[in-house]
């Protein structure tokens, strides 16, 4: 008879410190906003509601009408980095890359700087820039002969939020950049000098080879944005405000939360129904993540080097 | 020898633990950022010099931020003694939660009158917990040298408005106009409640809507919505992307001509512009229209309810209600109109012709204010964003009345029952 295996204790304990960690400033804040959702603000204090507040936000014309709109605006926010953001990223990736390009170094500090710019700073050069009174875009457009395409874009429905995407676009482009540069790097010569041996050499050998080797980047790339976008409140909040206008043509799921949770001008702020909607983000954060995991991350291919 | 010595440091912890504690530090809350400087230099060394032992500190926040982060600092036990109260509900609810203290018991509460107080009462008037400092009046500014040169007359009636605007407009010098939609609030505040009390009459048709005998769709209410629907050919160019730094700065370096406003501006435009300012009240409908204005109570002071120094932040608040304050007040920040029943000299000449419409039109207050902002979805948040659509043409005016009294009475049960 074997002998019985003595407890590893070992394991427990090297494991604890990041448990505890882990567990105080992240679980347990989630799962109190969990349980906040869960209560409703009464006379005499708070009291327990069920899922009385999620029918509320889905099921009242208004709180609905409200939250439908600032998904969409949310995806349509998504859609913009997913179809602007990364392909110019890997663009960018590819360019620097090539071993014959002069000032590399230069172009991708100067295209990352934005990265660590702070949202203020982002939102109020762009506000200045892109304003019909003071702005320069107008007369950069002037000078092209194009002042007729120059809207007042902030403040146009139909604009706005193509104009503040794209703006978030110029912030961020530098960390796709930045983690498809290093894929790319990290693919071995032999493998290149391979393919040219076969005579696939250009685009055909970036299309063929490199994309295929940098799959793995682009996907958890398309996870940050994904997770980054729909937590994004910064960049709307410091140039639209909380109301997120025009008539909410801007109000993303953040600055609903916000808004909701925090009040805004004579609007107290209703913790327990601004728990419902974090609840809710974090719903659709996890099941955007989980599909991902489950149905394209285990596709992937590796390729071991 | 080693008890004595014990003895005389512990004393002298005793004593230097008291010397300590004599110099109390309050600090204010309040979204008045503008009025930092007066606040330092005129306001609390007046205080201080009187009250030696008790030091103030004024710590300002963002006024859009305000509500959110004083109800955050509250809740987290953070916030300063005494609490800068904006009108109604948002302070009433502080009270109710025993986060603001009740103050009628304050001698100086005597000062003010019920009008005054009635911002910062319970419903039944029982109760008082701010001590009110100021109020301001809506109305127009105009820059008087462009209108002297465009041979122009301040308008008095709807009729004369727009004919001046056409003037503004044809002679193309000048915006005719300062107002942008970006911000939301100016279409509302400086449009919407700016003009709207010579429609609903003041006070008759705001208690008639709270009462729930008047409803936003009916006439009174719309036309509001019809004139500043009527403005969007007046504003500048890309006015949609306008924010309301924009329109200060537009109408302070001359390139606009009419400034849709408060008597706020006042004090921080004096110093900034190099023409002459005149100002106008809300036009009248037609020619010897009773008229109206929005003379709103706008801000007071009241006291933390779990503040460490209640009896140094009471002698601070007995100084806030008496003449003494309402004279160095009115006068460091010329607009914002002492509540104080004694009267207040004033010397800048634009703020007195604020003050002299008191005289020949009848006052009121913001309609949103009071009551009517308590519910889901807000009222006044409701205004900004329908006023802001009706500017830019996005929406009618029936359409946003309509809107707006589906969200009325979506909750409020004096309008539910019509």
């Amino acid at each position: 008879m074997a002998k019985k295996r003595p407890v590893r204790w070992h394991i427990a304990v090297f494991l604890a410190p990041a448990v505890l960690v882990y567990s105080a400033i992240m679980i347990l804040p989630l799962f109190s906003t969990l349980n906040l959702s869960l209560f409703t603000r009464t006379d005499g204090g708070t009291g327990f509601v069920g899922l009385q507040n999620f029918r509320t936000l889905f099921g009242d014309p208004r709180w609905s009408a409200a939250f439908w709109n600032a998904l969409g605006n949310n995806l349509w926010f998504f859609a913009v980095h997913m179809l602007v953001q990364n392909p110019i990223g890997i663009l960018l990736a590819a360019l620097l890359s090539l071993p014959r390009l002069r000032f590399s170094a230069f172009y991708r500090t100067a295209i990352f700087i934005p990265t660590i710019l702070s949202f203020v700073v982002v939102g109020f050069i762009w506000k200045l820039i892109l304003s019909p009174l003071w702005g320069i875009a107008p007369d950069l457009l002037d000078m092209v002969g194009l002042k007729s395409l120059f809207a007042p874009w902030l403040g146009k429905e139909e604009y706005a939020l193509t104009t503040l995407a794209l703006i978030s676009v110029w912030q961020f482009v530098g960390i796709p950049m930045m983690l498809i540069y290093a894929a790319l790097l990290s693919i071995p010569d032999e493998i290149i000098e391979a393919a040219e041996m076969d005579g696939i050499t250009g685009w055909s050998q970036f299309w063929r080879i490199k994309l295929p080797l940098i799959l793995p980047a682009i996907g958890i790339i398309s996870v940050l944005t994904f997770v980054g976008n729909f937590n994004a409140f910064d960049l709307i909040y410091v140039s639209q405000g909380a109301l997120a206008g025009p008539n909410f043509a801007t109000d993303i799921l953040g600055t609903f939360l916000y808004r909701t949770f925090f009040g805004f001008q004579l609007q107290l702020g209703d913790p327990h129904m601004g728990a419902a909607i974090a609840t809710a983000m974090f719903g659709i954060i996890l099941v955007g993540v989980c599909l991902y995991l489950f149905l394209i991350q285990t596709r992937l291919r590796r390729y071991q080097f | 020898m080693k008890k004595t010595l014990g003895t005389a440091l512990l004393a002298g912890t005793v004593l230097g633990g008291a010397a300590w504690a004599e110099d109390v530090t309050l600090t204010i809350e309040s979204w008045r950022n503008d009025d930092i400087t007066i606040w330092q230099e005129t306001l609390i060394p007046a205080f201080e010099a009187a009250n030696p032992g008790i030091k103030v500190a004024f710590s300002p926040s963002a006024p859009a931020d305000y509500n959110a982060v004083l109800n955050s600092k509250l809740d987290a036990g953070s916030a300063g003694d005494l609490i800068t109260c904006r009108p109604f509900d948002a302070s009433l609810e502080l009270y109710n939660k025993g986060q603001l203290a009740d103050l009628t018991s304050l001698a100086s509460m005597a000062n003010f009158s019920d009008v005054a107080k009635s911002a910062w009462q319970t419903d039944d008037g029982a109760a008082t917990f701010c001590v009110p400092m100021a109020s301001v009046i809506h109305g127009f500014l105009y820059n008087a040298d462009a209108f002297a040169e465009l041979g122009i007359e301040p308008p008095t009636t709807e009729e004369e408005f727009f004919a001046v605007l056409d003037k503004i407009k044809e002679d193309g010098t000048y915006i005719p106009m300062a107002m942008g939609t970006q911000d939301q609030w100016e279409a509302a505040t400086m449009g919407y409640q700016n003009i709207g009390p010579n429609y609903w009459k003041g006070e008759e048709g705001r208690k008639a809507l709270i009462e729930g005998t008047q409803k936003l769709t009916d006439e009174p209410w719309v036309a509001p919505f019809v004139q500043l629907a009527k403005w969007k050919d007046y504003l500048g160019d890309g006015f949609e992307a306008q924010t309301y730094p924009d329109s200060q700065n537009l109408f302070t370096l001359g390139r606009a001509a009419i400034y849709p406003t408060g008597s706020w501006e006042i004090g921080v435009f004096n110093p900034q512009v190099s023409f002459t300012m005149g100002a106008f009240p809300p036009p009248v409908p037609k020619a010897g229209d009773e008229c109206y204005i929005s003379d709103h109570t706008d801000i007071a002071l009241g006291m933390n309810a779990k503040t460490g120094h209640p009896e140094e932040a009471k002698k601070f608040l007995e100084w806030v209600g008496s003449p003494e304050f309402a004279t160095l007040y009115a006068n460091a920040l010329p607009g914002f109109f002492s509540l104080n029943s004694t009267a207040v000299e004033m010397e800048d000449p634009l703020a007195k012709e604020f003050v002299s419409w008191r005289e020949k039109c009848q006052p009121t207050i913001r309609s949103t204010y009071q009551i009517l902002s308590r519910g889901t979805p807000n009222l006044e948040n409701e205004t900004w964003n329908a006023s802001a659509n009706v500017v830019r043409g996005a929406e009618t005016p029936e359409d946003a009345a309509k809107r707006l009294q589906e969200g009325l009475a979506s909750w409020y049960e004096p309008q539910k029952a019509q």
